[in-house]
């Protein structure tokens, strides 16, 4: 990383914005940012550079168009360190549901004029196209992640990574298993740690949107789940939702439907 | 048996009208302790702050199975009819998650972050947890350097226990000899009868409380219903543990194949050691502002089924399912034993009733220890 201020540039492909405003709602470490780092693109907040050379890249957004690929071959070149934060970017996001349908049979299904609109097949990782150093999981990332990766990254050394599955933070809130308490399904033993147990503080089942814990048992949770009436089916759909490309939960959610539950087939 | 028992003796207990029980949260709180007892709440025993008797639970009491607990309200008028709920004193001493200190850069400064810590009462605490609590005061307080944080916490604890009327289905504390009948560690106790309670103090502290109670004198029918009580709770649990010289046999069975069918079913979620109010493992890490000019050292409970407990620098002792199991039952069954000079285990059953999957470490260990052969 270079001497002066490091230059960080935040890039946005296919996505919501969501984790770009992980950034915009820091609060006020907002307001030192500025102080520590050259912003020298940053679209939704203002400049505007997206061919810079920079220290950090921050990308949102998955691959999803041919002009995507060209794009983020560019943007690799062009950064040091590069970031990915949000399911989209780390794992296709929520439109890489499609990747399990025929794009084409979707397309003339909603689209008078399909032709005009140039798409790959699938909706990809950007990890699936270029080297990528760190990755921040979450739908959307919150701002308490984004200090910790800068702040590592700032002081040059090696990111932390959150390894905890939900139910660790789940349990120092104190709060009371959605699952045990009330017999209602929760991802949280197979889901990363670092939303603060949002979906069970509010009383209800966490449904993976961190991506996959360091551990993923489907099969234990499909014994569990299916004595509470969600059946293999059902088990598969939360895998394959919101983080359904991230290779551990496509590879459960495949397991489920196809009925193998054989963990090490 | 009457009120020469030796247990009755030892207690020397009072009678207190149930309605009178208003007194005793009165006398706490004219002694400047907040209290800290029973409410239900999210469809659980939570211990939280209350300022009357009246906010006590009335006639709740609870069924819990392996990864299932309910709560279920009856008709009688007591309120201490339930066992617990997730948690007992563990996060009241060792909180789930604390700044211990914090510090700046330029120049650099570190400052300590005294917890804020007021007397606290804490009413129906278990024999179970105050045998715990026993445990974590070893690992926490012996030695040269005892834990700044805990100790506060620790001492500012006036502790009301209530013997257990009756077990739940995941109760084993008889077999670990740790109740259900209250045994020391308490600084009042209680036992709830239909028409009220029988009280007594059992340290120095728990007397300035109980002398400004104006106890009525306890009949020995009531004595008798006490005793009795806690005999059938005993005798009503349905699960047991080994004994201690049975358990060191586990150190013989780091190879047993019921290891590995436990790591099919366990998730490797922590929920047990997060419940399990024996269990001590926290991990400790720098939280630096963006600026990096200031920072705090931030403690929060770990688990030996987290990826991050047994890592040293990026190198994961152990990577598996298996290994992170069979070192939690080795260790609180076995290791402990020579750590801590007893098990790590009261019998509160919590890690079983509160595990998603429902897998009891009392079938577990019979498993591992009856099936197979012994390693060499
Ligand atoms: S509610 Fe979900 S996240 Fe919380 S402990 Fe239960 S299973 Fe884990
Ligand atoms: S609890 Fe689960 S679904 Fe809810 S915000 Fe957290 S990771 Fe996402
Ligand atoms: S090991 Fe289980 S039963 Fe034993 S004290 Fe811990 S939570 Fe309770
Ligand atoms: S034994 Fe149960 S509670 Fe403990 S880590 Fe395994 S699945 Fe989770």
């Amino acid at each position: 990383m270079s001497r002066q201020k490091p230059k960080l540039a935040v890039h946005k492909f296919s996505s919501c914005d969501g984790c770009q405003l992980a950034l915009l709602n820091l609060g006020e470490p907002l307001l030192q940012l500025p102080t520590l780092v050259d912003i020298v693109h940053f679209a939704e907040a203002g400049p505007s550079d997206p061919t810079a050379k920079v220290d950090i890249s921050l990308v949102e957004g998955s691959i999803s168009t041919p002009e995507d690929v060209q794009r983020i071959q560019q943007v690799r070149e062009n950064s040091e360190i590069l970031v990915t934060v949000g399911a989209c970017a780390t794992a296709g996001g929520v439109q890489a549901l499609a990747n399990f349908a025929n794009r084409n049979d979707w397309m003339s299904a909603v689209y008078t004029d399909p032709d005009q609109i140039e798409t790959l097949q699938t909706s990809n990782a950007i990890a699936e196209y270029v080297k990528v150093d760190w990755e921040l999981q979450g739908c959307p990332i919150n701002s308490r992640q984004v200090i910790g990766l800068l702040r590592d990254l700032l002081s040059g050394v090696r990111p932390r990574e959150e390894l905890q599955p939900v139910c660790m933070e789940c349990k120092r809130k104190g709060l009371i298993c959605t699952l045990v308490s009330l017999g209602e399904p929760c991802m949280g033993p197979v889901t990363r740690a670092g939303c603060g147990a949002l979906c069970p503080a509010a009383g209800r089942g966490c449904y993976g949107c961190y991506g996959p814990a360091e551990q993923v048992n489907d099969a234990s949770l499909l014994q569990r789940f299916s004595q509470l009436g969600l059946d293999r089916q059902a088990l598969a759909r939360r895998f394959h939702f919101i983080v359904n490309q991230a290779p551990a939960f496509k590879a459960a959610g495949e397991r489920l439907k196809s009925g193998s539950h054989d963990r090490n087939a | 048996m009457n009120s020469q028992d030796p247990q009755v003796v030892s207690r020397r207990p009072g009678f207190l009208t149930r309605d009178a029980l208003e007194k005793l949260f009165i006398v706490l709180s004219q002694l400047g302790y907040q209290i800290l007892g029973p409410v239900v709440r999210d469809g659980a025993i939570q211990f939280d702050t209350l300022s009357a008797a009246d906010q006590l639970p009335r006639g709740v009491s609870n069924d819990q199975q392996p990864g299932h607990y309910r709560l279920e309200q009856g008709e009688n008028q007591r309120q201490f009819d339930w066992n617990h709920g997730p948690q007992g004193l563990k996060p009241v001493c060792f909180s789930p998650r604390e700044v211990l200190w914090a510090e700046q850069s330029n120049p650099p400064v570190f400052n300590p972050v005294p917890p804020n810590i007021e007397p606290t009462a804490v009413v129906g605490v278990r024999a179970c947890d105050l045998a715990a609590l026993a445990i974590q005061d070893r690992h926490f307080l012996s030695g040269s350097d005892p834990d700044p944080h805990y100790r506060q916490r620790r001492e500012s604890l006036l502790l009301i226990g209530v013997d257990c009327a009756r077990s739940a289905a995941t109760c084993f504390c008889a077999s670990t000899g740790d109740g259900p009948a209250l045994d020391g560690g308490y600084d009042i106790g209680m036992a709830e009868l239909d028409e009220g309670f029988l009280i007594w103090r059992e340290s120095d502290k728990g007397r300035t409380v109980i002398d400004q109670l104006d106890l009525l004198p306890a009949s020995d029918a009531q004595l008798e219903t006490m005793l009795q009580s806690t005999t059938q709770a005993s005798l009503a649990q349905q699960r047991n543990l080994p004994d201690c010289d049975e358990l060191l046999l586990l150190y013989k069975r780091l190879e047993h194949a019921h290891w590995d069918n436990v790591a099919e079913r366990c998730l490797s979620c922590g929920n047990c050691t997060a419940v399990c109010p024996t269990c001590f493992c926290y991990e400790a890490s720098h939280e630096m502002s963006l600026d990096g000019e200031t920072a705090q050292m931030v403690r929060q409970w770990d688990s030996c089924f987290s990826a991050t407990h047994s890592s040293m620098g990026q190198y994961q002792v152990r990577p598996t399912v298996k290994q992170r199991y069979r070192q939690w039952l080795t260790h609180k069954l076995a290791g402990w034993q020579s750590q801590q000079g007893r098990i790590g285990c009261t019998g509160c059953g919590r890690c079983i009733a509160w595990c998603p999957v429902g897998i009891d470490l009392t079938a577990e260990t019979v498993a591992v220890l009856e099936e197979g052969s012994l390693d060499v």
